[in-house]
């Protein structure tokens, strides 16, 4: 499955969660299927995507979806570490793992050796779920009904879909994304 | 006054209550207070960079957020604070305890501690150091109120000398 097929079919199950996305083309996909002001788009900071995530699933109640890649997550490995030991149950991981930097020109990570879900598994985390590159229908809400911390291993064909810059400025999606989580309207 | 309670109580007086944390031997006394208050989230990290992002994630969630590290961590965190929160314009208090500054016995801690307060200016990030706790008790709810209304981080630098 492409990637930006996998965000749309997830993100059209979700329905009060928040998202948070990662650096590049992942967020300019997202913005193309769906914008929302539940979504906050990573534009910078590559590997942060899974702490921001951890960090807005500790503050508040409300069910967190990170959309993190292979790459980001080798480069903050020790995030897996600290989100298990902080253990939140309404944190969800979704790797979307193309076993590439897929932003800068399809170099190979370390995924295609390295099993990204027995790495979580090895860290402790209870709940994992597997969907293969094969599958061309994503159903989410097995992933829904888990407590969390889950950590989704989503196989995706590697390229990018080609989409535009995303017209936002940062503050901005900050400020919608604040006001939404806090209920300002 | 004992310089880690002066510290801890200028971030309660602040209404810091989400703590991220990456030990340091001079933090040892304040980082036990802010794990005890049960008004406070504390979450250790595995690296400093890394509770950054959980430091800004829990600000959008309605959380003040500070983090707790010696100077080292602002090395592995430079790309963190220009690329997330000054593009975002994130607020957070850094209390950063400052080695390699006078009275230091390790001399592995001495570039490091020469090359911070270079780092923060070139990030463009203020900070402030004071050198008593009564100092540090005054100024460190001022510090929050100028972070939060800047949109920025900002550094608490606590030389050996503090301690």
């Amino acid at each position: 499955m492409e990637r930006i097929k996998a965000l749309e079919q997830i993100t059209s199950q979700l329905d009060d969660e928040l998202v948070i996305c990662n650096i590049g083309f992942p967020s300019r996909e997202l913005y193309q299927v769906k914008d929302s002001p539940k979504h906050f788009y990573m534009m910078g900071s590559m590997g942060m995507a899974s702490s921001i995530g951890l960090g807005t699933a500790m503050a508040q109640e409300r069910k967190v979806i990170v959309f993190d890649g292979d790459g980001s997550l080798l480069m903050n490995l020790g995030s897996l570490v600290t989100i298990f030991n902080q253990s939140p149950p309404n944190l969800v991981l979704v790797i979307l793992d193309n076993e590439c930097y897929g932003s800068t020109g399809n170099q190979c990570t370390y995924s295609a050796t390295t099993d990204l879900k027995k790495v979580a598994e090895g860290v402790g985390f209870k709940n994992t779920i597997l969907y293969k590159e094969s599958e061309d229908k994503i159903d989410f809400s097995p992933v829904l009904e888990l407590e969390g911390p889950v950590f989704v291993h989503l196989k995706v064909q590697a390229g990018n879909a080609n989409v535009p810059v995303i017209p936002l400025e940062p503050e901005e999606i900050k400020e919608r994304f604040m006001r939404e989580v806090q209920g300002i309207k | 006054m004992d310089s880690s309670q002066a510290v801890f109580d200028g971030l309660k007086k602040a209404g810091i209550d989400f703590v991220v944390s990456v030990p340091c031997v001079n933090l040892g006394k304040l980082m036990e207070m802010v794990d005890c208050d049960p008004e406070i989230i504390h979450i250790p990290v595995t690296r400093e960079e890394e509770g950054f992002g959980i430091a800004a994630g829990a600000y959008m969630g309605g959380k003040k957020p500070a983090i707790l590290m010696q100077n080292s961590g602002l090395g592995n965190s430079v790309n963190v604070l220009a690329s997330l929160f000054k593009l975002y314009q994130f607020p957070i208090l850094m209390i950063i305890s400052h080695r390699g500054t006078e009275g230091e016995f390790m001399g592995a801690q001495v570039p490091m501690g020469e090359a911070t307060t270079g780092i923060l200016d070139t990030l463009e990030i203020a900070y402030i150091n004071p050198k008593t706790p009564a100092d540090a008790l005054k100024l460190i709810p001022e510090s929050w109120l100028l972070a939060e209304l800047a949109g920025s981080p900002l550094g608490i630098l606590l030389e050996i000398g503090f301690w």
